[in-house]
């Protein structure tokens, strides 16, 4: 590897060749601002916040775009460069909606604490912002215009890593601004909801819509049961919301805090997921034995559903008919809970705690009302719950670790994995094995399926019969093995589709600024929670034992029918 | 027609702009509407917001309906040195429409153009494509009885 050497405000540094001057920078340990930057995506290179001085260059360079010369010359602070950085952050100020107070950003919006940073306290530039409409057009996201930056954060991860293309640039100069789609609100413009956008969006220019204040109603009103359902993933990013490390597994907390809130029952989606792979392990049995549509693709993610729905609608017959764990949750909750503790389905108020904005969408569908009233009523993102922590003043970091209620939080290993990308086919893996060959699995890790790679695949010996089985994770993997399917050359029996990259722990609900290296800490988190569970394998959970025993029947039986499968529409975008 | 026009060109991503060009002159109303766009992003499989992008950014596309001639009248400086607000008055007055604007008749449409590369024939504009220059309120009186004639 070729290296250059450089001074940075005196210092020198020598870095590989290539490398961009703002990452040069740090390795000195000065810290450029920035705004349009973010890890993982392409340079964009048009906020102009990191320009730094280059001696001998006529203009000021953007440290983040500028490649490291040999011998070149920075000065990454000066009269200039002060200069110029706070009159840009101005003049974005000047065209922003300055009603931080009122702000969902408040306090964690970066265009503010660069103001903050660059000292800005008054700013010449009269506000000149011509107030657009906000788009509330989805249950998922708010899109507010009047919040915009332009950094192209979004754009870059609808359009590069999502690849489902609805967010971009248009018009021009002054002009210029973010839409979607044909210039229209977010339901009209084949929007998936994953959330995405509002993962690396630096402002409140597209965000969760919060609907805190709805569980606080339902919680503060004695008349309701509320119960709580926690997605996998919650349990190993929650810690960052209150500034502990990536990776941090949280669990206990977790349920201590929901306990603080006032839920009355504090349950885990984790045990839906066991039930999830007994339903859908022997669908694809069935499917396996009596020449069902193959290969059969998992339906946990409702983002993934959204974009199969609107984008290849015509291969909705490989879909999995089971609904996701939050819904399948949901009906259980208020159908077999319901009548253990005596409680009729509409006197139970259903919270689910999830990583994403689409479970938002997933659970108003008007299908996902099997127990009679609507099965989940709320989905919250890991943020809104972390704002009702905060809101309550918990001290999170000083919760004791407390155990999940019996028995819908009673989980295993194989539930916990769902919040991985490659964990749902492993947790089915586990199941399906030992269901068809009888014998005891020899080792539980199916580490083929593990980890950031965009397509995995791996092959299982099911007594003689070799079932091929891959994992795709973010849309722009899915749709390679879309085409495959399409074009008849998918030689899989099995194929799982999480929306997000890195699968649920990535999710569009997680906490703001997701990287890839935060999704690494928290699937290594995930797979310690696995490690510790005695109990690993979802057939071997005795609560989701019980409940066939006391309610459903067995897998795939008329009831399991009603309340844990669901079909899908065709929404051609 | 947008298929056919598409295929003229063949299916690929570079060629949006004449395809959008071609498809915005095949219609009398000059302008891109919302089917033609959802047309172009499924035939040449590019995201529609895509498609929009590069409509909305150059100002020779239209997203709204235009008048059967569209009068162009530049405003660069030796146009409006020479008297380019007179002539922006007059076509307002006569057509009783502002800049931007399409004569309820669906006749004529106004709009501003840059330099149209005949300064010394300041001030000037160009109407579906033929130049006028030495443009004043009787010429404009005479090229519009002109237009309505046709």
């Amino acid at each position: 590897m070729n290296t250059v050497t450089l001074t940075i405000d005196g210092q020198k540094v020598t870095v590989p060749e290539n490398t961009s001057i703002l990452d040069a920078a740090k390795k000195a340990g000065i810290d450029i601002p920035t705004l349009c930057y973010f890890p993982d995506q392409n340079i964009k290179g048009n906020c102009r916040v990191c320009v730094v001085e280059v001696e001998g260059s006529r203009t000021l360079a953007a440290s983040c775009s500028t490649p490291v010369n040999e011998g070149m010359a920075v000065k990454t602070w000066s009269k200039n460069v002060m200069n110029a950085r706070r009159t840009i952050v101005q003049l974005m100020l000047a065209d922003h909606d300055e009603d931080c107070n009122e702000c969902v950003k408040n306090g964690v919006c970066e265009l503010q604490s660069l103001a903050q940073r660059l000292n800005i306290q008054h700013n010449p530039f009269k506000n000149i912002l011509k107030p657009k409409p906000i788009d509330t057009s989805t249950p998922s996201l708010i899109r507010n215009p009047n919040k915009c930056v332009k950094c192209g954060r979004c754009v870059d991860m609808c359009q590069e890593t999502q690849q489902v293309g609805i967010l971009f640039d248009a018009y021009r100069g002054a002009d210029s601004e973010i839409v979607s789609g044909l210039g229209k609100y977010l339901s009209d413009a084949g929007c998936i909801l994953c959330g995405q956008c509002s993962t690396v969006c630096p402002v409140a220019a597209i965000y969760e819509n919060d609907e805190t204040d709805k569980v606080w109603q339902a919680i503060f009103d004695t008349s309701k049961r509320v119960i709580v359902q926690t997605a996998p993933a919650i349990r190993v990013s929650i810690a960052e919301e209150f500034d502990m490390l990536p990776g941090t597994v949280a669990l206990g907390q977790l349920a201590a805090g929901l306990r603080r809130l006032g839920f009355d029952d504090v349950f885990d989606t984790d045990f839906a997921a066991d039930l999830t792979i007994m339903e859908e392990g022997h669908e694809l049995l069935d499917r396996l034995q009596h020449g069902g549509m193959l290969p059969m693709i998992t339906s946990c993610s409702p983002g993934w559903i959204n974009f199969i729905e609107q984008y290849y609608p015509d291969l909705l017959p490989h879909l999995s008919t089971c609904k996701s764990p939050q819904q399948m949750f949901g009906s259980i909750a208020k159908t077999y809970y319901a009548q253990k503790i005596g409680l009729k389905p509409e006197d139970i108020f259903v919270v689910s705690i999830m990583p994403c904005t689409a479970k938002k969408y997933e659970s108003g569908r008007p299908e996902m009302n099997d127990s009679g009233v609507r099965d989940v009523d709320v989905a919250l993102t890991t943020r809104e719950l972390a704002r009702m922590i905060r809101q309550a003043g918990i001290d999170f970091t000083a919760l004791p670790e407390e155990p999940f209620d019996e028995p819908l939080g009673i989980s295993t290993g194989a539930g916990a994995i769902f919040g991985a990308t490659g964990g749902v086919m492993e947790a089915a893996l586990r199941t399906v094995y030992e269901v068809v060959t009888g014998n005891t699995l020899p080792s539980l890790d199916f580490t083929d399926v593990r980890g950031l790679k965009g397509i995995k695949e791996a092959s299982v010996d099911l007594d003689d019969v070799k079932v091929n089985v891959a994992v795709a994770h973010g849309i722009a993997n899915a749709k390679k093995l879309l085409e495959l399917i399409r074009n008849g050359a998918a030689d899989y029996q099995f194929i799982e589709i999480m929306c997000c990259p890195g699968g649920c722990i990535g999710g569009g609900g997680q906490p703001y600024r997701t990287t890839n290296a935060i999704r690494q800490q928290r699937i290594k988190a995930i797979y310690e929670v696995d490690k510790a569970m005695p109990l690993r394998k979802s057939h071997e959970n005795p609560a989701v034992q019980a409940l066939y025993e006391e309610f459903l029947g067995r897998p795939l039986s008329e009831k399991s029918h009603h309340l844990l499968h669901t079909t899908y529409s065709n929404r051609q975008h | 027609m947008v298929e056919e026009i598409i295929n003229s060109h063949g299916i690929a991503e570079d060629k949006l702009v004449p395809i959008l060009l071609d498809i915005q002159n095949s219609n009398d109303k000059h302008y891109l509407s919302e089917d033609d766009l959802k047309q172009v992003s499924r035939l040449l499989g590019i995201p529609e917001s895509r498609v929009y992008s590069v409509a909305t950014f150059y100002s020779f596309f239209s997203l709204q309906p235009r008048g059967k001639y569209i009068i162009q009248i530049c405003d660069n400086a030796p146009c409006i040195v020479n008297g380019a607000y007179n002539v922006i008055d007059d076509f307002r007055h006569i057509l009783g429409i502002d800049m931007g604007q399409t004569t309820p008749d669906g006749l004529f449409t106004l709009e501003y153009s840059s330099c149209l590369g005949c300064c010394s024939h300041a001030p000037a504009a160009r109407i579906s494509g033929e130049l006028y220059g030495d443009l004043d309120s009787e010429k404009i009186k005479s090229i519009l009885s002109d237009l309505r004639r046709r």
